[in-house]
């Protein structure tokens, strides 16, 4: 059965299952080497974005705002946002300022590649004072009133790479190198697929990249910067990869995929995120075939080592009933790892005004595809109004999952974003061989937990 | 040397070097990635308290989805604030309006929640989008019986301290609602507590131990119907005063209830606002029973202090808290520990505010308003700070430059209000700065060599001067001795 959430009419939304554009937007940012994000707009956008991404992270998160207020809300926002832009310049000294707006910018009709080409004008003339630093600027649109996070995370990896990638010509040489563009995953993550693209040899470039920049060591003195990212140079060599891989399916009509392959005629490989043994395999062959080279040795041993795992804990877990939510791409790889497993996805939902949502679940569920509902545009209070009469044993998502979990009684496996209430929500790992090996570990010792829990003597062996 | 950018020189200072009056209560400058926020912000923060009522954010999710659960504000009783509600609006309706959106979400929250008041926060994109909310929330009022009142938080308004005041004049739309419910003679209002991780309770029993009736909380465990009885009361007891003053000023004007000012953290303020209370009613009851209170609770608590305040003592401090009263108690509290304040500020201060954190600070201490992350880390590291005391975009900072954090945010989980709160304060700093594990920070270390470098070569200056001393000496003494040999000569 399927449900749209738009069917039983709440005009308001309830305890939101989705954040807004800018924030996926200065995620990617952030990973872009030497890279700092500017929001366009009042200053509470960025300082919210700022407080939200360091609960997760726990890391700094520098967030520059062009700081509206009322005037610049009526005659416009360009000189907030030279002002913004040479004081970012000055005190950052960094390689790119990455644009991004807000609904407040875009209701009144910003034209920021305008003023963007105007500043770099004048910076050219030596109007400007930022003491011969030239940092590249580059703008990604992303309203509030328009899609989730997620909608904004593409956009910024298309705004980065249509104006780093090729520079307009066609990229003559042709590499083996691979362009991996990664889906809003953990840190943890990143440097998996880091170590998964390293083994096959070949030079590639991982967009975006905070595995270091948003979990990195300590310091000797303040960076300004973080460590790590992309580097603006590797995005530049984007255009003559053999390859990209394109984790998950963005949400708008164009997205770096397909503009990679457009301008610069490098094949598209759009793979669902690699987590359960299906989407690994087709991950991984896809890097194989890109690349020329089988797939190394070491994942096919992680790869036995896991079915070893689904074998040890299948009883703990066939028949189980889940509840799953968050980012579109994320709940389509959960459910295709649960159903392998033999666990009903009860519910899956997002926060998402996404059409295509429920065909994309359903096309990831092989084996329990009648008794699930699937939810787009969905918010928490709806998801526990569904939740109730379908007696889920579990949950599976992030911490504002903690309300499910209290009014059902069953554990909530903490994963996705944000974890802001345990340590390490950025080193979770999700991905890959071993990451799926790692939720499996969590759900089954999740269950037994609770099973043991219950008993109050006698339960201690398997 | 920390750098600070051109615009906000004037709004950083170190006292006893420089002479010039802090700048402050002004816009942050733009790209100064500002610790600040928006008048949503604030408008957000001191209503959101008020737990029997219907929090609506008017505008795109995002302004709601982080502000959800966003204060660790507690309830004795409904828990209507800790739900987020937003008409989360799209691009339909920042073209064609979004007052249909929000007349059906007000009816239909209404409808399920049963709330007793509902609070319509316009967000920047209502501002642009002309939609007239006050006429929504006047016909949903009208048909729903209950108050339906609208919040001007747009974020570009102003600051932070613009949402206190849209605050301030949406609660006060409460105000004078219930003219029957008995209120007795010596009682009062508690303004600006916001009981977090339940410290309104905690202050409530003291004003009951001394005899005072609390009458209402505006907001700290908030009800409707206490504030719309809050007129009665015989003083407004004003907690966070950036907060809530204006409130205590409109209640003073219209219906002549007088204010005071005061502090619950530490040992003094907490002592000064109870004694405040008690002179005020002048009741020899209320003022025997204070000095009872104060003395059981100080005795009790200062020898638990002493055994946190032995690693504790000569350790160094900074505080960048929102409101300046909190970081006046904050540098006294410190000092009950052994430590000292060494850079202090507030994201919303007043002139008079900065002279008085000057007056109780020593030499040498960086005073900032409105700061952000590359000059406070410069600062805790120029002035060795131990510790910094702040919220949840400060906390990485510390961390990241190896020195322990204290929350003192509206986020936060421990409750340092009151003596029990002092105690609680005193704990999480010492296990905080003892910790083992900054003996392994790279910032840590370097700043110990640096240092221990300085404390060579001042040692080695010290020697030095003390060699030259000697030889002086030395050849004075042979020049004397020549000079009484020349004599006996």
């Amino acid at each position: 059965m399927t449900v749209s959430v738009a069917e039983e009419n709440y005009t308001s939304t309830r305890n939101a299952c989705k954040l807004c554009s800018p924030l996926g937007a200065c995620l990617v940012l952030r990973g872009i080497e030497g890279c700092i994000p500017l929001i366009h707009g009042s200053q509470g956008c960025s300082t919210y974005i700022r407080r939200y991404g360091i609960s997760h992270f726990r890391e700094p998160l520098d967030i520059a705002s062009s700081n509206f207020v009322e005037s610049t809300a009526i005659f416009g926002g360009r000189e907030n946002l030279f002002t913004a832009l040479d004081n970012v310049t000055r005190s950052y000294k960094p390689e790119a300022i990455g644009i991004t707006s807000t609904c407040l910018a875009e209701t009144i009709g910003e034209d920021v590649p305008m003023y963007l080409r105007q500043y770099l004008a004048s910076r050219e003339k030596g109007g400007r004072d930022t003491k011969g630093l030239a940092p590249v600027l580059f703008y990604a649109s992303t309203p509030s009133y328009k899609g989730t996070h997620m909608d904004g995370f593409h956009e910024a990896i298309l705004a980065a790479v249509s104006a780093l990638a090729g520079f307009g010509e066609r990229v003559p040489v042709k590499t083996d190198r691979i362009n991996l563009v990664s889906n809003f995953v953990s840190a943890e993550d990143l440097r998996e697929l880091h170590s998964i693209l390293q083994s096959f040899g070949v030079p590639y470039t991982l967009l975006p990249d905070y595995s270091e920049s948003l979990d990195g060591g300590t310091w000797e003195t303040y960076q300004k910067l973080p460590e790590g990212g992309t580097k603006i140079a590797d995005i530049g060599r984007m255009g003559e990869a053999a390859g990209t891989v394109y984790l998950g399916i963005p949400p708008g009509k164009k997205d770096a995929g397909k503009w990679l392959e457009e301008n610069c005629g490098v094949p598209l490989f759009r793979r669902e995120l690699p987590i359960g043994i299906e989407n690994n395999d087709a991950f991984f062959s896809s890097l194989s075939e890109i690349s020329g080279k089988p797939v190394p040795d070491l994942w096919e041993r992680q790869r036995s080592r896991l079915i070893d795992a689904y074998i040890d804990g299948h009883k703990y877990v066939n028949g189980k009933r889940a509840v799953i939510y968050g980012e579109e791409d994320f709940v389509a790889a959960l459910a295709a790892f649960l159903d392998e497993i033999g666990v009903v996805p009860v519910i899956a939902a997002t926060g998402a005004s996404n059409p295509g949502f429920k065909a994309h679940i359903q096309g990831a569920l092989k084996n329990t595809r009648r008794d699930v509902e699937i939810l787009d545009d969905a918010d928490f209070v709806t998801i526990l109004a569904h939740a109730r009469e379908l007696a889920p044993d579990f949950i599976l998502g992030h911490s504002k999952g903690l309300y499910l979990s209290r009014e059902l009684g069953i554990p909530l496996i903490r994963c996705g974003f944000p974890v802001h209430d345990r340590i390490g929500g950025q080193r979770i790992l999700h991905l890959g061989y071993r990451g799926t090996l790692n939720l499996f570990d969590l759900i089954c010792n999740s269950l037994m937990e609770a099973k043991q829990n219950q008993f109050d003597k006698g339960y201690t062996y398997l | 040397m920390v750098e600070v950018l051109a615009a906000r020189k004037q709004q950083v200072l170190e006292k006893g070097k420089d002479v010039f009056n802090i700048e402050c209560e002004k816009p942050s400058t733009a790209g100064s990635v500002s610790q600040r926020a928006c008048v949503f912000c604030g408008s957000r923060v001191v209503l959101y308290p008020i737990a029997d009522a219907v929090h609506l954010i008017h505008g795109p999710i995002g302004c709601a989805a982080y502000t959800w659960e966003l204060r660790g504000s507690l309830s004795s009783g409904p828990e209507l604030h800790r739900l987020s509600f937003s008409t989360d609006i799209r691009e339909h309706e920042v073209i064609y309006g979004g007052e249909k959106k929000l007349y059906a979400a007000l009816k239909e929250l209404i409808g399920a929640y049963k709330p007793n008041a509902a609070f319509v926060y316009c967000t920047c994109i209502i501002g642009l989008i002309g939609d007239d909310v006050e006429a929504v929330c006047a016909k949903v009022e009208k048909e729903v019986g209950i108050p339906v009142i609208p919040v001007h938080s747009e974020g570009f308004k102003g600051t932070k301290k613009d949402g206190y005041k849209a605050a301030c004049e949406a609660a006060f739309k409460l105000v004078g609602k219930d003219d029957i419910t008995p209120v007795s003679k010596t009682s009062i209002n508690i303004l600006g507590e916001f009981n977090l991780a339940g410290e309104t309770w905690i202050i409530k029993d003291y004003y009951k131990r001394m005899g005072v009736e609390v009458t209402a909380c505006i907001t700290g465990d908030g009800r409707v119907a206490e504030i719309g009885r809050a007129h009665r009361a015989k003083l407004n007891v004003v907690q966070c005063s950036g907060s809530m003053t204006y409130l205590a000023k409109m209640m003073e004007e219209k219906y002549g209830i007088p204010y005071i000012r005061v502090s619950y953290f530490g040992i003094e303020d907490m002592s000064k606002a109870l004694y405040d209370v008690a002179e005020y009613f002048k009741d020899e009851t209320i003022l025997h029973n204070t000095q009872e209170l104060v003395k059981s609770e100080v005795n009790a608590l200062l020898p638990k202090l002493t055994e946190y305040r032995k690693d504790l003592e000569g350790k160094k401090a900074g505080v960048y808290v929102g409101g300046s009263f909190k970081a006046f108690s904050m540098v006294k509290a410190l000092r009950h520990l052994g430590m000292e304040t060494v850079v202090v500020g507030s994201q919303t201060g007043s002139p008079e505010d900065y002279e008085y954190l000057k007056e109780i600070t020593n030499e040498g201490t960086i005073i900032l308003d409105d700061t952000n992350p590359l000059e406070l880390s410069g600062f805790i590291l120029e002035k060795g700070a131990d510790l910094l005391i702040g919220g949840v975009k400060e906390r990485p900072i510390a961390y990241k430059m190896g020195i322990g954090f204290c929350d003192h945010n509206h986020e936060r989980k421990e409750a340092l209000a009151g003596y029990e709160g002092m105690l609680n304060f005193a704990r999480e700093v010492h296990t905080s700065v003892t910790s083992p594990v900054w003996k392994y920070s790279p910032a840590r270390i370097k700043a110990a060599e640096a240092a221990q470098a300085a404390e060579a070569a001042q040692a080695a200056e010290a020697a030095q001067a003390a060699e030259a001393a000697q030889a002086a000496e030395a050849a004075q003494a042979a020049e004397a001795a020549r000079a009484g040999k020349e004599i006996l000569v």
